[in-house]
């Protein structure tokens, strides 16, 4: 298959090698485990249960909160503790509410929807409400209900399903594990979702430093006439939605469109995998699968983690620190959120847990801008980083605005590649949390003033009406005083009320 | 803004690349060329360079003392050495002394630390130190001598060279013209260039370095294998070398070809004075070129071409210096016109058309 060159990128250490061999294991079930409300990108599920409730494992535990939302069920058999805050897997730390269930070892299923017999027969929202159910959310990181984006087939035509399985950033071997020990689970995944969303063809793509699930993944497919599998260049950040769309089909996605609008739709093989268990079995998703790796991480593994899991439990299950970790990170080295504490649950999203040492890292205290233009020629947007930073320095925010700040998605190449070291990606996040946060203020005002000027006419109108109604019952000589007195009237009232 | 106090986001992963590393690495890829060109010129050009590049530590240091910065830390990035290096090297290899501790406050006190430091300097300090000093005392800086290798007869030992360099003792006899220098002089006088390329250095010794001219441009092909190297460790591209010297050759081709007595070969302009020097190593300067790679072409050719332009219509042999600093000053503007475009947008900055293909 022809590939497509996708601009920039990098080539960083990817130490795959220390888990790409590591067979998925289970985490013993920890005595407790922790759920937050929000897991997802959307508003946070509703709470089912009450204190002192028992559940058995995969019954909801809490609704979706809204049309952009996901449920959560229980990941184990147990017992009600609590729903209370708990600090969030999040760089905060703040407190988030949570469902705390006290497992009771059983690990006992309660009762689970019926599997669809032949999915491939069935009407696209059959598969889109059972997907919902499940509480499934895109694996890959960014946690978006997957029954929003499989809906996405009654609005537009749809030629194919992409399954990202590129897994770019380095250290994660979560989604080279699944495709390697399920291959058939993730196909059938695939070919269920692409029945969903109404697309003809099935494309998996995979970087090319995992020639063993491509292989794998080739060979299970070949069953399949509309499943095709590719190996993409190894390129930091391939992974990328965008990215990966660009270098399969050549097609570059217009800014503030998305994929669909191409006729591609893209999904996480571990989401494929997730689908599957949701269609073939009832399942929802209680579990997933998470790299635990990282220089300070005594064994690192694969480990297939109940949602709710704390990081102590999988780092305490990796035998603990062999070394002082300077950060640990909840996704990847890229792109990943640096963790507050160990006591924050593993969520639907979390898809590695690295405990890097400081030597990892190589972070060093920023120095000069040398102006060597590394940050350009990388970019993958096509960005200047270089000058974007001057004007974020300078706190010119609408300067970093129209140089394209907005258009950054955080990949962390820049900072990655600079020889100042000068932490750009910090610059950048922080200019776009400040432009959000000015966008929404600007909105707030313009609508308090549409619904002051919608107030003001109305007043007009009535006093209008009253002047209207008073020169109609007096007499025509009277009219000009009186008029008078009532215009002065209504502006007293007017600044009264103002 | 309160970057500093809050946790630093990702990555949490770099290369381990550093400013450091890559000053080094230039002055890594400048030595062969400049111990041959040391060897060629003898003891006065080993002491003019170690008193340069010495001097603009020196005023580096007192400037960085000066505006209160760590002192230390700062002349560990090597970048005042850099600078200190390839000032010697463009200047005559006997001049004297003062002529490099001039030149080294000029370059780095005037060009770089009045401006703010490293990375906010406009110009090339370097060849601000030695434009000014061209300018100011030109006929010191075009005192160039034909190369007395070390320890070969009639090459000045140490106390002779100390007498050069610090003494000012100038040996009369051995002042010879650059071979840009003979050319232009020669039409002066009405000697067209195809009379007057007979005198100078064969193609061969051009290239090779065994020739008059600056402190260390002398050895093309030495120059070229630092550049190369440099290429081969990504510090630079081939966009700026390559059409510094397509610029160069192309106008100077042309015109040959149009008139041989008046204008000199595109070949003889690639190996005379500083151009291998300049396209490597000295219009390849961070902070002053642009930092697309499409400014980076427009960058060169404008060098190339105003290098020509100077050596053969101005009042000057060579052009390099000139060229660079004017090219320099056009560089933020080159900046914001070869911005490359962004994902998804058109080159003026609107969401792409839907349905376009690009590959």
């Amino acid at each position: 298959m022809k590939l497509f060159p996708i601009r920039g990128g990098i080539h960083p250490d990817y130490r795959k090698e220390r888990t790409s061999e590591k067979a998925i294991v289970a985490l013993p079930m920890p005595s407790a485990l922790y759920i937050p409300l929000q897991q997802h990108i959307g508003a946070p599920a509703e709470v089912l249960v009450a204190e002192g409730e028992l559940v058995k494992k995969g019954q909801m535990i809490a609704r979706s909160g809204g049309a952009v939302s996901s449920p959560q069920h229980a990941p184990s058999s147990g017992r009600i503790m609590a729903v209370t805050e708990v600090a969030a897997p999040h760089p905060s730390g703040l407190a988030q509410s949570t469902i705390i269930l006290e497992t009771d070892g059983k690990d006992e299923w309660g009762d689970l929807p019926e599997p669809i017999a032949d999915p491939f027969t069935v009407d696209p929202h059959v598969i889109h409400d059972r997907v919902a159910q499940a509480g499934i959310v895109g694996m890959g990181g960014a946690a978006f209900p997957s029954a929003v984006k499989l809906n996405l087939g009654t609005q537009k035509k749809l030629e194919i399903l992409l399954l990202n399985g590129a897994e770019c950033e380095p250290y994660l071997t979560c989604d080279d594990r699944v495709m390697r020990e399920y291959p058939d689970e993730v196909i059938d995944g695939a070919r269920i979702m692409a029945h969903a969303l109404g697309t003809p063809r099935v494309v998996i793509g995979i970087e090319q430093n995992k020639p063993q699930a491509i292989d794998i993944m080739t060979r299970a497919a070949s069953a399949f006439p509309n499943v095709e599998v590719v190996g993409v260049p190894v390129q930091y950040p391939m992974g990328s939605e965008r990215h990966l769309v660009q270098a399969i089909t050549g097609l570059e996605t217009p800014v503030r469109k998305l994929t669909a609008d191409l006729g591609i739709v893209v999904h996480n093989v571990a989401t494929a995998r997730a689908v599957h268990h949701a269609i073939r079995f009832g399942r929802p998703l209680v579990a997933r699968v998470v790299t635990v790796s990282g220089g300070a991480i005594r064994e690192p593994n694969n480990i297939l983690t109940p949602i709710g899991a704390r990081v102590a439990d999988l780092v305490e299950f990796c035998g603990g620190f062999a070394a002082r970790p300077e950060s640990v990170v909840n996704g990847g080295p890229m792109m990943g959120q640096p963790l507050p504490s160990l006591e924050v649950p593993v969520v639907k999203g979390t898809s590695g847990i690295l405990a890097l040492t400081a030597e990892e890292i190589n972070d060093r205290p920023a120095s000069a801008c040398i102006r060597c233009g590394s940050c350009v020629t990388i970019c993958p947007c096509g960005l200047s980083p270089v000058d974007m930073a001057a004007f974020v320095r300078k706190d010119n925010l609408e300067g970093a605005a129209r140089l394209g700040v907005m258009d950054c998605f955080s990949c962390g190449s820049c900072s990655w590649v600079c020889p100042s070291h000068i932490p750009l990606v910090h610059y950048f996040n922080y200019a776009k949390g400040m432009l959000n946060d000015l966008d929404r203020e600007l909105r707030k005002n313009e609508h308090v003033k549409a619904l002051v000027e919608a107030r003001t006419q109305r007043l007009e109108k009535a006093a209008e009406a009253k002047r209207a109604a008073l020169a109609a019952r007096k007499p025509a000589s009277d009219n000009a005083p009186s008029s008078t007195s009532g215009e002065a009237k209504t502006a007293t009232e007017e600044k009264a009320n103002a | 803004m309160s970057i500093a106090t809050i946790t630093k986001s990702g990555p949490f992963a770099h290369a381990t690349n550093s400013v450091q590393k890559t000053m080094f690495t230039v002055l890594l890829a400048l030595a062969p060329a400049t111990a041959f060109n040391l060897y060629l010129f003898g003891w006065p050009a080993i002491l003019l360079f170690t008193v340069t590049v010495g001097a603009c530590v020196a005023v580096e240091a007192a400037c960085l003392a000066l505006a209160d910065r760590p002192v230390v830390a700062t002349l560990s990035d090597y970048s005042a050495v850099l600078t200190g290096w390839l000032l010697a090297m463009s200047l005559p290899p006997w001049a004297p002394w003062w002529i490099g501790v001039l030149g080294a406050v000029f370059a780095i006190g005037l060009a770089k630390h009045a401006f703010g430091g490293l990375g906010q300097n406009v110009f090339n300090p370097a060849m601000v130190g030695r434009t000014v000093m061209l300018v100011s005392f030109p006929v010191v800086m075009t005192a160039w001598v034909m190369p007395h290798p070390l320890f070969s007869s009639g090459a000045p030992g140490l106390f002779e060279a100390f007498a050069i360099t610090f003494g000012g003792h100038m040996p009369d006899a051995v002042s010879a013209a650059s071979a840009l220098g003979h050319i232009k002089t020669e039409l002066s006088r009405h000697i067209p260039v195809t009379q007057s390329m007979a005198d100078v250095p064969g193609l061969m010794d051009m290239m090779l370095g065994y020739r008059a001219g600056s402190l260390g441009e002398t050895s093309a092909i030495l120059i070229l294998a630092g550049g190369l190297f440099l290429m081969s460790k990504r510090i630079i591209s081939w966009h700026i070398p390559l059409s510094v010297m397509g610029g160069l050759f192309l106008m100077a081709a042309i015109f040959h070809a149009v008139d041989p007595a008046r204008f000199a070969s595109g070949s003889f302009h690639l190996v005379s004075g500083a151009t291998f020097l300049g396209a490597f190593f000295i219009a390849t300067d961070y902070v002053t070129s642009p930092v697309s790679k499409k400014g980076q072409l427009i960058f060169g050719l404008g060098c190339g071409v105003l290098i020509w332009l100077i050596r053969t219509f101005a009042g000057y042999p060579e052009g390099v210096a000139f060229a660079v600093l004017l090219m320099n000053g056009l560089a933020p503007i080159i900046d914001q016109y070869t911005r490359p475009r962004a994902f998804g947008r058109t080159g003026k900055g609107e969401p792409l058309p839907l349905g376009k293909e690009k590959s």
